[in-house]
């Protein structure tokens, strides 16, 4: 139990909360990097490869297109479907051997990019589902090309939805790094478990739960605001 | 400028086959405003898709400007597109751009510079009366306005075809003539060939040089419009002067169709004085068409047989277009 009557104690909370929101910000900043490249790019094929959709025919092949449709649709459920804390443990020899460790905030990137990937895919492919089809037609009809369509039109009209799809992810990506904390990712998850767990230590506990509260609050109400600057409907 | 030879164009299959074109033929000459009209699912919104190959038809082909769309993929086809311009019933603006940026879009696709860009959606958006809104989003406009910005989306990089995919068919009376106005307008300055659909005759009365009338998928008749509304048991001429259900009470009755300078005249006060017939009016439908007043009589002629036809040969004689529809 630590003393909260030393006199170094607020200064040491202080420290200790102070380096674990940094190293939760990068753990979550760099996954959420990741995630949105990737995430992205298996949203717009998820949609893109439907029938009748812009790339329906990679290659000029339906089957392809059917396949690489359907893998991905089942890789997305798959992913979405274990529990973060077994992905976690389960993706701990692809961590070592990518990272190297799969201890620290570093190695901690790994599991939250693949966890963070299908849920961020999805969003994507429900924002870009909503954009009228007749847009593409219109873009087709001016003799666009089938990258213009996708960026200038299907993404660029998506762009409120992906805010606030973004802002979910992020949220859902803190969430699940306290988890990647308690079990050596380090961060705030890391400082909630050892000084409020295992020191039962109120301060430590109540410094976290407020910091998580405060991170979810700014990144939701960031992503509503950027997502109604965008939005011109 | 658009040749569409017998084509054909089906969906579904075995008992749920639609054919949605069956043996469409079309000839539509530069500068001229065609339009096509029938109900929902008569096969029209096919037909325009095919014109710039957002459809394929399963037979017959389709020219314009002497290229067979048919035949053309990738860069070409879409190189042919930007010959094509496309407005919409819907308007399909990007409502992440300004108005300004809508119609610059058509000129990224053609790839023309920034400074060009600029220049030419200004002038464009000049034309077609909304420079005072460059900077709005579509969000903020009128349905008319939004229309605008379509046509000049369509027309930004200097098509010689617009097609029009019920353009007017979300907006109110006022704001479609405005809109028809428009299209007339600039399809005269910029010797636009337009091919346009819809389901409203008011349209074709209003701009159309010549129609088609579409039914399951096939032409029913096409011709110039004066020509369509002159000819017996026309569906165009029936449709725009609707004179309801024939009585049957022995007298022969006729069908007079006025076309410009007889409007003029007092024809059937001559008829009656000169035949010495009491003419009776059971109904009457005068319309502009396109500048000329045009319009269809439908009157009662009691009396002789000798003297009706005389009278009948007479009104003929005027250069009136005369129909025998019951006697």
């Amino acid at each position: 139990m630590l003393d909260r009557n030393d006199p170094s104690f607020w200064s040491d909370l202080f420290q200790t909360i102070l380096q674990g929101a940094g190293e939760t910000l990068y753990t979550v900043g760099f996954s959420l990097l990741f995630t949105v490249i990737f995430g992205l790019a298996a949203g717009v094929v998820l949609v893109t490869t439907e029938t009748g959709g812009l790339l329906a025919k990679p290659f000029g092949s339906r089957t392809l297109g059917i396949v690489i449709n359907k893998l991905l649709d089942l890789l997305v459920n798959v992913g979405r479907s274990i529990p973060f804390i077994i992905l976690m443990i389960l993706l701990i020899p692809f961590t070592r051997m990518l990272v190297g460790s799969f201890i620290g905030p570093t190695a901690a990137i790994v599991p939250l990019t693949i966890a963070g990937i299908p849920f961020f895919a999805r969003l994507v492919e429900i924002g870009i589902r909503e954009v009228p089809v007749g847009l593409i037609e219109a873009a087709e009809s001016l003799g666009a090309t089938r990258w213009t369509i996708l960026a200038k039109v299907m993404v660029a009209e998506a762009v409120p939805a992906l805010a606030l799809g973004l802002s979910t992810t992020i949220v859902g990506l803190i969430g699940y790094s306290a988890m990647v904390g308690a079990v050596g990712g380090g961060g705030l998850g890391d400082v909630a478990f050892r000084y409020g767990y295992q020191r039962y230590s109120p301060e430590y506990m109540f410094a976290v739960v407020i910091l998580l509260i405060v991170f979810v609050q700014l990144f939701q109400s960031l992503g509503n605001f950027a997502a109604r600057r965008l939005s011109h409907r | 400028m658009i040749s569409v030879d017998r084509i054909s164009k089906s969906y579904g299959s075995g008992e749920n086959v639609v054919h949605a074109l069956d043996n469409v033929s079309l000839n539509i000459a530069k500068g001229e405003i065609f339009g096509v009209v029938g109900q929902s699912g008569a096969g029209k919104s096919t037909l325009i898709r095919t014109i710039n190959s957002l459809e394929r038809p399963d037979s017959g082909t389709v020219t314009v400007d002497g290229q067979n769309m048919n035949l053309l993929q990738g860069a070409q086809l879409r190189s042919a597109r930007h010959n094509i311009g496309m407005i919409f019933q819907h308007f399909n603006l990007l409502s992440s751009r300004t108005v300004q940026s809508n119609v610059e879009l058509s000129l990224e696709i053609t790839g023309m510079d920034r400074g060009a860009r600029r220049k030419r959606a200004a002038e464009i958006l000049d034309l077609v009366g909304l420079s005072g809104k460059a900077t709005a989003y579509p969000a903020q406009l009128s349905g008319g306005q939004k229309q605008r910005v379509g046509i000049a989306r369509a027309l930004a990089s200097k098509p010689s075809v617009l097609l029009s995919d019920e353009a007017t068919s979300a907006l109110d009376p006022e704001t479609t003539q405005q809109i028809l106005d428009l299209i007339r307008q600039l399809s005269r300055e910029l010797g636009l060939t337009v091919l346009l659909i819809t389901h409203e005759m008011d349209v074709v009365k209003r701009i159309c040089d010549s129609a088609a009338v579409m039914s399951q998928g096939r032409i029913l008749e096409q011709g110039t419009v004066e020509g369509l509304l002159t000819t017996e048991k026309s569906l165009l001429g029936q449709a725009l002067f609707p004179l309801g259900e024939i009585p049957l009470n022995g007298n022969t009755i006729i069908e007079i169709t006025f076309n410009g300078v007889t409007t003029d005249r007092p024809v059937i006060a001559q008829l009656a004085r000169t035949y010495n017939i009491d003419v009776g009016i059971l109904g009457a439908a005068i319309e502009t068409v396109h500048g000329h007043q045009t319009g269809r009589t439908r009157l009662e002629l009691p009396g002789s047989a000798e003297t009706v036809a005389a009278a009948i040969a007479d009104l003929r004689g005027q250069g009136l277009f005369v129909e025998v529809i019951g006697c």
